[in-house]
């Protein structure tokens, strides 16, 4: 069999979360977990190729990587000798596909995403630890040194151990709170992947956004009643199948100008799915309202039959329950479509968004569109001041040039 | 079990607050703690706490150099200083964090919570 070391990469990144997730649990120790882990990747590379792939690789590697663990704690307890009674720690939990095992992958994400974590180490840890990403991929990802991630990683796991953070899942009564955390690590990353917001990286990064859908499944797995994770998941799928329609010739296209027919027909029957689940459950939160958004204008065939007073409901209810001036920034794009420009620039400038590049571009063309070509002029430099994204940049740019007029 | 310290930062504006506070307000904070402190107690959490005194009242010591030197006022400038603490055994940090929220309402201040070390 033709095992390439590709193949057992994929499936090490695959099984990282569980394998670490349940030797968490059984050692108490992250990184005693995470090392024994990183073992295993080191023999399956070694083996695989000559033996083929084990029938079930995330319980061989769970073996493999708990026995190394085991030895680590021999070496290193034969130093300590007053520890030596404690040295004999056995667990003979099999591994399972389903049950005990998927709880350990939850808790570790819980555990990633504590609230008394930095937020840059949540994102970091759950891409290390849930993803399996090594720190050189995550360092790249948030384009800091290698260095700087891996000290990131390190601090935050000193501090998961010294601080005590429980590995495990919150209560019922905190679960709502902290699930939130963990979805705005996931959207996170799904965002900086949909607009890079930097100039030295490329302006659509799939990377994240391929990563980000995969937490996103591996939630929906563990928590398949939590309408949010859904609605995640959902949003995510929605968003990622216009994702080849998004830019042309190094430039952006916006949503009107996208080639519907190039969008990605099986994830956007997936999105709706779970979009008429989230309805069907009737527990709406912010996710899932954006994921309607979403389905409103992946139903619409072209932008003329876009359900334009649907979406600017679905903006209202979403700023009924989580008040925000960039929601109110989104509704006004649609009620532009409905009531005009006019109307729509007078709900924008009074949103005290002024440092946000969003803000200036929905100007921009909300006054092109009234012929103010000055004014446009102006806000497109605006915008261009605040976006470092090449292709949006590119955009703004042949927008602005185009205007005529004064 | 882990003991962790949970201490309560008082900086300028604080202070000026706390100045301003009527006897009303210092009885319904003395009270408040006192409850709060209570509860440390009935569940077994407790392990000391206290309210200290004004900065001003604080001396340093050095002896790391030949001589003993004292001086008076705090080890450094800074705009924030402790005004007290709790110490407080719990299972976990969250835990720790549930105390403190309780805390945090009863002194009406900001709580920052520090594990201490295990051995």
């Amino acid at each position: 069999m033709d095992v390439t070391r590709t193949a057992v990469e994929r499936i090490f990144r695959d099984e990282h979360g569980r394998v670490v997730a349940a030797l968490a649990r059984r050692f108490g120790d992250l990184d005693v977990a995470e090392d024994a882990t990183s073992e295993a990747l080191l023999v399956a590379l070694e083996k695989w190729p000559v033996d083929g792939v084990p029938p079930n690789p995330g319980a061989w590697l769970t073996t493999t990587a708990g026995n190394k663990a085991i030895d680590r704690i021999r070496r290193e307890r034969q130093r300590d000798v007053k520890h030596q009674a404690a040295l004999m720690i056995s667990d003979d939990t099999p591994h399972e596909a389903t049950g005990l095992v998927e709880d350990d992958r939850l808790r570790l994400v819980f555990t990633c995403c504590h609230p008394a974590l930095a937020p840059e180490a949540r994102v970091a840890l759950t891409l290390r630890l849930l993803g399996g990403l090594t720190v050189a991929e995550i360092a790249a990802a948030f384009l800091v040194p290698e260095t700087t991630m891996a000290q990131r990683i390190t601090r935050a796991k000193a501090k998961i151990k010294g601080a005590h953070i429980p590995f495990r899942v919150p209560a019922a009564a905190d679960l709502a709170e902290r699930l939130a955390g963990v979805l705005a690590v996931v959207y996170l990353v799904f965002n900086e992947g949909y607009l890079s917001s930097s100039a030295d990286a490329e302006p659509l990064r799939e990377e994240l956004t391929d990563e980000a859908i995969r937490l996103g499944r591996i939630l929906r797995t563990l928590l398949p009643d939590e309408p949010e994770v859904a609605g995640l998941l959902a949003l995510m799928l929605l968003t990622d199948a216009r994702r080849t329609t998004r830019v042309a010739g190094g430039e952006l296209v916006p949503l009107p100008e996208q080639d519907r027919g190039g969008w990605d027909r099986a994830l956007i029957g997936e999105g709706h799915a779970l979009v008429r689940e989230c309805l069907a459950r009737n527990r709406p939160g912010q996710y899932q309202l954006l994921a309607a958004v979403n389905a409103v204008h992946t139903d619409a065939l072209t932008v003329a039959d876009t359900d334009w007073s649907q979406i600017v409901t679905l903006y209202t209810h979403l700023g009924s329950i989580a008040p925000s001036p960039f929601v109110e920034l989104n509704r006004a794009v649609a009620v532009a479509e409905l009531d005009g420009p006019e109307v729509a620039l007078a709900l924008v400038d009074r949103l005290p968004l002024t440092s946000y590049h969003a803000f200036h571009v929905t100007r921009a063309d909300l006054l092109r569109r009234l012929g103010r070509s000055a004014e446009a002029r102006e806000a497109y430099d605006a915008a261009l001041a605040a976006t470092e994204n090449s292709a949006e940049r590119a955009y703004l740019t042949r927008r602005r040039d185009q205007l005529s007029g004064p | 079990m882990t003991q962790y310290f949970l201490s309560v930062h008082h900086d300028e504006a604080g202070q000026a607050e706390m100045e301003a506070m009527t006897e009303d307000d210092m009885q319904r904070m003395f009270t408040q703690v006192g409850a709060f402190n209570d509860k440390l107690q009935a569940e077994g959490a407790w392990v000391f706490a206290g309210g200290l005194q004004p900065i001003e009242q604080s001396t340093c010591v050095d002896a790391t150099g030949e001589k003993p030197v004292v001086t008076d006022g705090p080890f450094a400038e800074s705009k924030e200083y402790l005004g007290g603490f709790w110490i407080i055994e719990a299972a976990d940090l969250d835990a720790a964090l549930q105390w403190a929220t309780e805390g945090s309402a009863a002194c009406e201040g900001k709580v920052e919570v520090r594990p201490f070390q295990s051995e």
